[in-house]
């Protein structure tokens, strides 16, 4: 099958080059873990809590051990010793933040409905399942609560009674006089938001499998994961297998949205049952108990105030979050909320800004990074309260975004503090003001209006700007985050001149081994078709921190170019050794050495590999082989920004509103490939979308998650969604030598604003100026009852 | 135990099976065809969708038995003689998949609703897929790899009459 498509001028990078991932995906070849059954697989089955917080009187699993096909079972204080940690958190985000252990099976307390209490060893999938229904468990109800605002009462059933109070922590930020600014403000704009919990739904289940090497203590872990690196430093931790030991693979991983951005008790529990009986170990969760075992997003309630002059002009931001934690911390638990911190401000200036965020345990499953991780939240509150201070002061929404967007440049400080180093939001407004055709659309807004018809248009706006990358090694360090924001390329042309590049980033459907082909092709001057990539395996890619936060490209796609550049320096001093010249009188061009002015005497790259290879005439000092590494820590975050339009119609009789029209224009510096870039806002766009009009995560009173499958929880289909309309502003990123950004989360960060003030602006006749998501049929209709004093 | 004999993918495949066992897992864990994915347990998602008899069914939905006698197609057996179907081409041409797990079972939705609709709006589309989730594409990219398989597979039906 034809896989590539390269210009006229030869080069791959900045073209829409089909994926070589494909093939093997629609062929049914992927190999994904569900697939991964070594010999001998014992199927584990968990049984877990049906209770949200109760004590546990007893376990017993002596009937399970007497079913058919039944090999082990195992309850948490039988496998206590297993652990030396509990399991990993990655961020303590304050001093003193208070931890609950967090054990893969729990020992005598449950916290959240899913937590583990025994686990099934058996034959098959299907004994494993049915023998856990035979476990008995007697639990202690114990008083509980699950909304975040609740569990703050001073009356409150407390989560981990040892710390007294269900408040985690609280992290402030501060710049410039936040009290003077609202003391001296001519309009004052105060708003709550309520970021609902969402379960984030890749489409692929998470699963682990285990294969120990009893005699020598070695284990393989495949995982459904996005951080196979991170997960073999933390797992080595907490069970006290030697590092070196301790191979982790994520295989065909079927999406991710930071749902396998994580640490979980099943890659642990796996790993013990695999140490304790020596054969390989597998476990991949149904979906519904996924809902449980998997973490959640969002969740949290938002005040934001902006303080402001009479004709619109911000002065001061003041935000204030309390987030559920569920029940206990997850690997970045805490710190997602505080991607957002420093981005309440959006992409508008401001002389004072005030953040504050408090961490508060639930008994509900933990919440943990979402696509977007912080920044759409942020970005949801901002451009929504905008909208709210447009209205206030009456001004058009497209002005007050231009009255108080921060300048273009090189060198913005944002009032978060943020140092902007590429940003142009007029620029990305006005394209996609163009596509729209504002004023036509005003029009048509109006006839509907005058004409009564129960089918309202609205338009909604959102400008944003996200700090994506991670990142900066020194910035994570500030805040008490434990591990690096580096990542790590090894490229190594081979003797027959293929070439092998191992990446640090592991993808879950981005399309990096197309990504990584194309610059490496530019890069060496060699044949897309014959670079190969390798990765997402501890032993083949042993440096790497892994996919998220938008950073593949930002920091692994720059070590790639720097570990490139690394081989070309050497093969061209074998090269002007072989060609008995010195190196300054050869130049570098489609792959071939070739000494200035005489073009014909030269030597290709792959040839300098095999003389590399062979060694057998090396220039002295220099070492046998064609192989060089990177590893790259980006000086600062990057800062993809742009503006998205909603056109939402909303039916006023049925409260049902539909999408008829989707613009994005965004700009994320330099592109290697616009294919995938787009296919990256496409998909980020529906998920944003998604929480604003369909999906909730909700508990009931006694902690049953009430959407409990797919049946109850709406994600979206095709039906729910027009085409998307892109555009693009090119503004290339000053800080790495490709003028690269991230952009596999802002479509996400900036679609749930736009939605929502959409459907606000339908309804703004009629009085209504806020509701809170998902603008569901019955929202809506309840809320249009409200504003017009009718019975809601 | 119950026998069953089924034609999957042009070969006929007999087999012992508990009556429980559902279709979706008979393929993947007694045949060996792994392509055919499973991503929920509530029929929801449309992942493992395959052709029995020709016609689109979630086989989370039937049990092997009742799969006795039919014939089978899973995405391992939608090319022939080496040549990618149409709609396989499409979705790889057109980027309608990124991390493609939804994919088999969305690109044998979308193989059996061009049978009964040949020529679809794009709106048509939409609401054919409705039982068939993707989270990472937004749907936009296979809405046009259906569309462009679709202009396909009529040119050469036009060509061949």
């Amino acid at each position: 099958m034809a896989t590539t498509t390269a210009s006229d001028t030869g080069r791959y990078v900045g073209e829409g080059v089909l994926r070589k991932e494909d093939p093997k995906l629609i062929t049914g070849q992927a190999t994904f873990i569900e697939s991964i059954v070594p010999p001998g697989t014992l199927w584990l089955s968990i049984v877990r809590s049906t209770m949200a917080h109760a004590r546990l009187k007893s376990v017993n699993v002596a009937h399970a051990l007497e079913a058919d096909g039944v090999v082990a079972a195992f309850t948490g204080p039988d496998l206590s010793d297993e652990w030396t940690a509990p399991l990993p958190l990655a961020w303590p985000v304050t001093d003193d933040i208070k931890i609950a252990d967090h054990w893969a099976v729990a020992k005598d307390k449950v916290c959240h409905q899913g937590d583990a209490v025994a686990v099934i060893l058996a034959e098959s999938r299907a004994a494993a399942d049915d023998a856990a229904e035979l476990v008995e468990v007697e639990y202690e109800p114990l008083p509980l609560v699950t909304e975040v605002e609740a569990a703050l009462a001073d009356d409150a059933p407390i989560v981990h009674e040892s710390f007294g109070t269900n408040k985690c922590y609280t992290w402030s930020l501060n710049n410039g006089d936040i009290d003077a600014a609202f003391k001296d403000a001519e309009v004052v704009v105060k708003e709550r938001y309520v970021q609902q919990r969402l379960i984030a739904n890749a489409i692929e289940p998470r699963g682990v499998v285990v294969l120990p090497i009893p005699a020598s203590g070695e284990f393989t872990l495949w995982s459904s994961t996005q951080i196979p690196h991170i997960l073999k430093v933390t797992l080595a931790m907490v069970m006290g297998i030697p590092e070196a030991k301790l191979r982790v693979i994520a295989p065909d991983v079927g999406g991710g949205f930071g749902s396998k951005l994580d640490v979980y008790a099943e890659e642990a529990i796996c790993l013990a049952l695999a140490r304790r009986l020596g054969r390989p170990i597998k476990w991949v969760e149904r979906r519904s108990e996924g809902y449980l075992s998997t973490v959640h997003g969002r969740d949290q309630v938002q005040y934001i105030e902006l303080a402001a002059t009479a004709d619109g002009k911000i002065k001061g931001i003041r935000a204030r979050l309390v987030v559920n934690m569920g029940a206990y911390l997850q690997l970045l638990t805490p710190g997602t909320p505080l991607l957002g911190a420093f981005l309440y401000c959006g992409s508008y200036g401001a002389e004072a800004y005030s953040f504050e965020c408090t961490g508060v345990y639930t008994n509900t499953t933990p919440t943990d990074a979402y696509r977007g991780a912080g920044r759409p939240e942020a970005t949801y509150a901002i451009e929504r309260a905008i909208d709210a201070l447009a209205r206030k002061v009456g001004i058009d929404p497209v002005e007050i975004r231009r009255r108080n967007f921060l300048p273009k440049g090189e060198d913005v400080a944002s009032p978060g503090g943020l140092q902007c180093d590429s940003i142009d939001f007029e620029a990305t407004l006005d394209k996609a003001l163009a596509m729209l055709d504002y004023p036509e659309f005003r029009k048509t807004q109006q006839a509907r209006r005058d004409s009564g018809d129960h089918r309202q248009l609205g338009v909604g706006f959102s400008s944003y700007v996200e700090m994506c990358g991670l990142a900066p090694s020194k910035v994570l360090a500030s805040l008490n985050y434990v591990a690096g924001g580096w990542d790590a390329a090894t490229v190594r042309v081979l003797p027959t001149g293929k070439v092998e590049v191992a990446m640090g980033v592991t993808p879950h459907g981005q399309g990096h081994e197309t990504s990584w082909s194309q610059i490496t092709a530019d890069a060496l001057g060699v044949d897309f078709d014959d670079v190969v990539v390798l990765h997402s395996d501890t032993q083949v890619a042993p440096l790497g921190m892994d996919t998220y936060g938008s950073r593949s490209l930002s920091v692994g796609g720059v070590a790639l170019h720097f570990a490139c550049e690394r081989v070309i320096a050497k093969a061209k001093k074998l090269a002007a050794h072989t060609l008995e010249v010195a190196t300054d009188d050869l130049e570098f061009s489609e792959g071939k050495f070739s000494v200035k002015g005489v073009p014909d005497k030269a030597q290709t790259i792959q040839e300098v590999a095999f003389g590399a290879w062979s060694a057998h005439d090396l220039p002295d000092g220099i070492e046998p082989g064609l192989s060089e590494s990177y590893v790259y820590d980006p000086p600062n975050f990057s800062f993809p920004f742009g503006t998205h339009i909603c056109i939402v119609e909303v039916d006023t009789e049925t409260g049902k509103c539909e999408i008829t029209r989707y613009i994005a224009v965004d700009d994320c510096g330099n592109i290697i490939n616009p294919m995938i870039v787009d296919g990256q806002i496409h998909g980020g766009i529906a998920q944003g979308a998604a929480q604003a009009l369909y999906e909730e995560a909700v508990f009931d009173s006694a902690g049953n998650l009430l959407t409990s499958s797919m049946m109850n929880y709406l994600v979206p289909s095709a039906a729910e969604f027009p085409s998307f309309e892109l555009g693009r502003n090119v503004t290339p990123n000053p800080t790495n030598p490709m003028g690269v950004k991230g952009i596999g989360e802002a479509g996400t960060i900036a679609a749930t604003p736009a939605v929502v003030n959409a459907v606000i602006d339908a309804l703004s006749h009629l009085g209504v100026e806020h509701l809170d998501m998902p603008a569901s049929p019955e929202t809506v209709w309840k809320t249009i009852q409200a504003a017009q004093g009718g019975a809601s | 135990m119950t026998q069953i004999t089924l034609n999957v993918n042009g070969t006929q495949r007999s087999a012992e099976v508990e009556p429980r066992t559902l279709l979706a897992y008979f393929l993947r864990d007694e045949l060996g065809l792994t392509g055919t994915n499973i991503g929920c347990d509530t029929s929801s998602c449309g992942a493992c969708t395959v052709l029995v008899n020709g016609e689109s069914v979630k086989s989370c939905t039937m049990l092997a038995v009742q799969a006795d006698g039919t014939e089978v197609t899973t995405i391992e057996g939608l090319a022939s003689n080496g040549e990618l179907h149409p709609m396989q081409r499409a979705f790889h041409e057109q980027h309608g998949l990124q991390c493609g797990y939804c994919t088999p079972g969305m690109i044998l939705a979308a193989v059996s609703y061009l049978r009964e609709n040949p020529d679809p709006s794009e709106k048509q589309i939409r609401e054919a897929l409705e039982g068939n989730l993707c989270r990472c594409t937004g749907y936009h990219n296979i809405v046009k790899s259906i569309l462009a398989a679709a202009d396909e597979l009529r040119a050469t039906a036009t060509a061949a009459s």
